[in-house]
């Protein structure tokens, strides 16, 4: 990937809220919609625009799973580890994607082509196991086809 | 009211429209898991084969909710040009050519896919839908329209009922109100169940001007998706409960605090907010009755914590969500230091019914301390997965044997989890518990918010345990020592005992820290997550000891206590465990006995899963 400057303005998202502290997590989250991951400057920005420290900024976004702070990689899997999805196996198949990637839940694949994450459920449970490849969900997988499913991903099909 | 009149024969207009006998139409059930299981390409061959024959015009093509029968999803209703209505199970795009030329042209319903008959007159063989054994014993309050109506309609909502109860409400007085509410005897559905009408009768009392409502939808319990469900079918249901509880509480605000993981549900909300306005049922003076209320939508940003009502209240805030001590009480001192109701989705989906059909009604379904119906999220090893509503008081025998219609592959029913991370393990021996409050109290679980994950013989407890422990210590905010250490220490027991490094000492500890965590901690997320280990400890003992006393895992999960071994005297040499095997791990010809090579087996079980035969034993 050509390294390109990341774009972080966020000040289309800051425009939209009255700079009240109540706006704080709807800042943040309309911020990483706009930029996909919240940013040291975008920190800095909401914290000046709330009247708020950016330690106190920072501890809020952490606090949060939803939001993170690096870019994601070109293809977003989620496994999902809900309790339907665990008792039909869905722990052998996020180790699968381990394997098969070689990236950890939270990581990135150092080409930025692959993020991994463990989701707690998404609520589709009667599909279980789960895995969700960008915006494509994936219902009653196993092992093997979560593998093929990869490399289909990786041929670019 | 004659407003409300006017609306109301306006919704008539347009549900004749939409439910006429004389119209045809097909129904693609298209809420979350709909989707999952590929309802936006099925409504899209739909749509072509309906251009493709000429039909386009005669027939209409609508998105719906959830029906409930997620195990037989992608989910079609259609009634032809002569009235007949089928409901289809299954459907695939490929399917969608066959089933528009049986049922639309040739008016003979295609027969491989369809589950069941809507419409009354001949059956064609078909059994009707009230008749399936998965519908028989429910019964449907809050799901009401779930599945029925068109959720982005609130013509639909209206002319089914909807906001009636609002109105008879508006009509009597705030103290009436919840003096019903306490008469109706609904108790809250997120889980704790305390008396829904108690609760508005303390933020009533409560000083002040401002006052706050809030919808919990912040569904965070993993295997529940009654909420999601009820949000994406018939959002406008709850909104109204949440109007009948600000004019009770004397509230003119109000928040639906949904979690981010359901896109579809707050696109429904939004789309349901947008058209009350339109219609005057919300904002300033509601059709003219001089009651004013707005809402709005907070969107969650991934934190279980925040399901815990001084939590979320932090959260709506725009602080981090860390529970506080209580009292004061929220309903004393809430949101911004107001006075604030807060109640789930299912709870305020009931409001709506109650209001519009009367407590006396509702207090006949249920049982004497827990009255009306609650919603449940049945999955895991069973083989009707599905959303359904039952009756408070029936056994759970009815609900996994005769709606879920046992388990697959003839295996054993070992137990059913309920109440999620909060809750436990109930086992095959107490199958015919009648479900309500106390009674899963009484056996170590609770009610919860609906969750209910069935395992069978193949499902190890301890793992079991271990599961919903990484989820609270991973979910624990940290605020308070008995959680945060609690969690913690419990999960590396559990952990060094589900890798057979554990003793029998370990288990006299977990019993004490989760004592420890139950008693000391703040909020309900701390003194409940050790229940799904106190629980299994109380009827799977046994299985905790089998795993430190001989270092085995009876159910083969525990990896390093188990070896996976091919029978060759039942094994056909078919080779889908080769296939399935993710390490290339087994060897053998065609047709004949295959081997497991144990240096490369990593114990993870797919040929297991994938053997016809039983022939791969664990030991």
């Amino acid at each position: 990937m050509a390294a390109t400057a990341i774009q972080d303005d966020i000040s289309s998202v800051l425009e939209q809220y009255e700079p009240r502290r109540e706006n704080l997590i709807p800042i943040i989250q309309d911020a990483q919609d706009c930029i996909g991951f919240i940013s040291q400057k975008a920190i800095e920005e909401i914290a000046e625009y709330l009247d708020l420290s950016e330690n106190d900024v920072f501890g809020v976004a952490t606090f949060y799973s939803q939001f993170r702070f690096a870019p994601l990689g070109e293809h977003h899997v989620r496994v999902c580890r809900g309790t339907a999805c665990h008792v039909r196996g869905s722990g052998q198949i996020q180790e699968a994607v381990m394997r098969k990637l070689g990236i950890a839940p939270g990581e990135t694949s150092e080409d930025q082509m692959y993020s991994l994450e463990r989701v707690a459920c998404f609520g589709s449970c009667a599909l279980a196991p789960l895995v969700v490849v960008d915006d494509d969900v994936h219902g009653r997988m196993n092992v093997r086809k979560t593998e093929k499913l990869i490399e289909k991903i990786d041929e670019g099909i | 009211m004659k407003a409300f009149e006017k609306l109301q024969e306006a919704a008539a207009v347009e549900w004749q429209r939409f439910s006429c006998e004389n119209q045809a139409r097909i129904l693609v059930g298209s809420a979350t898991c709909g989707r999952a299981a590929g309802a936006l390409s099925v409504l899209e061959a739909f749509s072509t084969e309906l251009e493709k024959h000429g039909l386009h015009e005669k027939v209409m093509l609508s998105e719906v909710g959830c029906l409930g029968l997620c195990h037989a999803e992608v989910l079609v209703e259609i009634k032809g040009l002569d009235g007949r209505s089928v409901l289809y199970q299954k459907v695939d795009a490929r399917s969608v050519p066959r089933i528009v030329k049986s049922h639309l042209i040739d008016g003979e319903p295609s027969s491989r896919k369809a589950l069941a008959i809507m419409s009354d007159g001949p059956h064609n063989g078909l059994p009707t839908f009230a008749e399936l054994p998965f519908v028989r014993h429910q019964v449907k309050i809050v799901l009401r329209n779930c599945g029925i109506i068109d959720p982005t309609n609130i013509d639909h909502y209206i002319a089914r009922g909807g906001y009636s109860g609002l109105i008879r409400s508006l009509s009597i007085e705030p103290d009436e109100v919840i003096e019903e509410m306490v008469s109706s005897g609904l108790r809250g559905r997120g889980g704790a169940g305390f008396p829904t009408g108690r609760k508005w009768g303390l933020a009533s009392e409560a000083a002040g001007e401002d006052k706050y409502v809030i919808c919990n939808a912040d569904e965070g319990d993993p295997g529940a998706f009654m909420d999601r469900s009820v949000l994406e079918s018939d959002p406008q249901s709850v909104l109204e409960g949440m109007l009948v509880a600000g004019y009770a509480i004397g509230s003119r605000f109000g928040y639906v605090y949904c979690r981010d993981e359901y896109p579809l549900a707050i696109e429904r909300l939004q789309t349901a907010i947008a058209q009350m306005r339109e219609k005057g049922l919300l904002g300033e003076d509601i059709l003219g009755s001089g009651f004013s209320f707005d809402i709005k939508i907070k969107r969650g940003a991934g934190a279980f914590v925040c399901g815990e009502e001084t939590a979320l209240m932090a959260s709506v805030e725009g602080r981090r969500g860390m529970p506080m001590p209580k009292p004061p009480f929220p309903a004393v001192s809430g949101l911004f230091h107001k006075p604030t109701c807060i109640n789930n989705v299912e709870t305020l989906a009931s409001v709506s019914a109650i209001m519009e059909r009367g407590p006396d009604w509702y207090s006949t379904y249920g049982t004497e301390q827990s009255r009306g119906t609650k919603t449940f999220a049945l999955t895991g090893k069973i083989n009707n997965a599905g959303l359904i509503e039952v009756p408070m008081g029936i056994s759970l025998r009815t609900i996994i044997e005769d709606i879920g219609g046992g388990i697959p592959d003839d295996r054993q029913f070992k137990a059913v989890q309920t109440g999620g991370p909060s809750g436990g393990c109930i086992p095959a021996e107490l199958l015919d518990l009648p479900v309500d409050y106390e009674h899963l109290r009484e056996a170590g679980s609770i009610m919860g918010s609906g969750g209910m994950v069935v395992m069978d013989e193949q499902s190890c407890m301890v793992d079991v345990s271990r599961y919903f422990v990484t989820f609270t210590e991973n979910e624990s905010c940290g605020k308070c020592v008995p959680c945060r250490m609690g969690t913690q220490h419990v999960l590396n027991i559990l952990t060094e005992i589900t890798e057979g490094r554990g003793n029998a000492a370990q288990i006299e500890q977990l019993n004490k820290i989760g004592d420890t965590m139950r008693r000391a901690s703040l909020c309900g997320l701390g003194q409940t997550a050790p229940n799904p280990v106190l629980s299994t400890l109380r009827f799977f003992g046994d299985e905790y000891r089998a795993h430190v006393e001989e270092k085995k895992c009876p159910a083969g999960v525990c990896r390093s206590m188990v070896t996976f071994t091919i029978n060759a005297e039942t094994c056909t040499g078919c080779r889908a465990c080769s296939m399935s095997c993710p390490v290339e791990g087994i060897s053998g010809e065609k047709k004949t006995p295959h081997k497991i090579d144990q240096l490369v087996c990593i114990q993870c079980g797919s040929c297991r899963d994938v053997c016809h035969f039983d022939a791969v034993l664990v030991d």
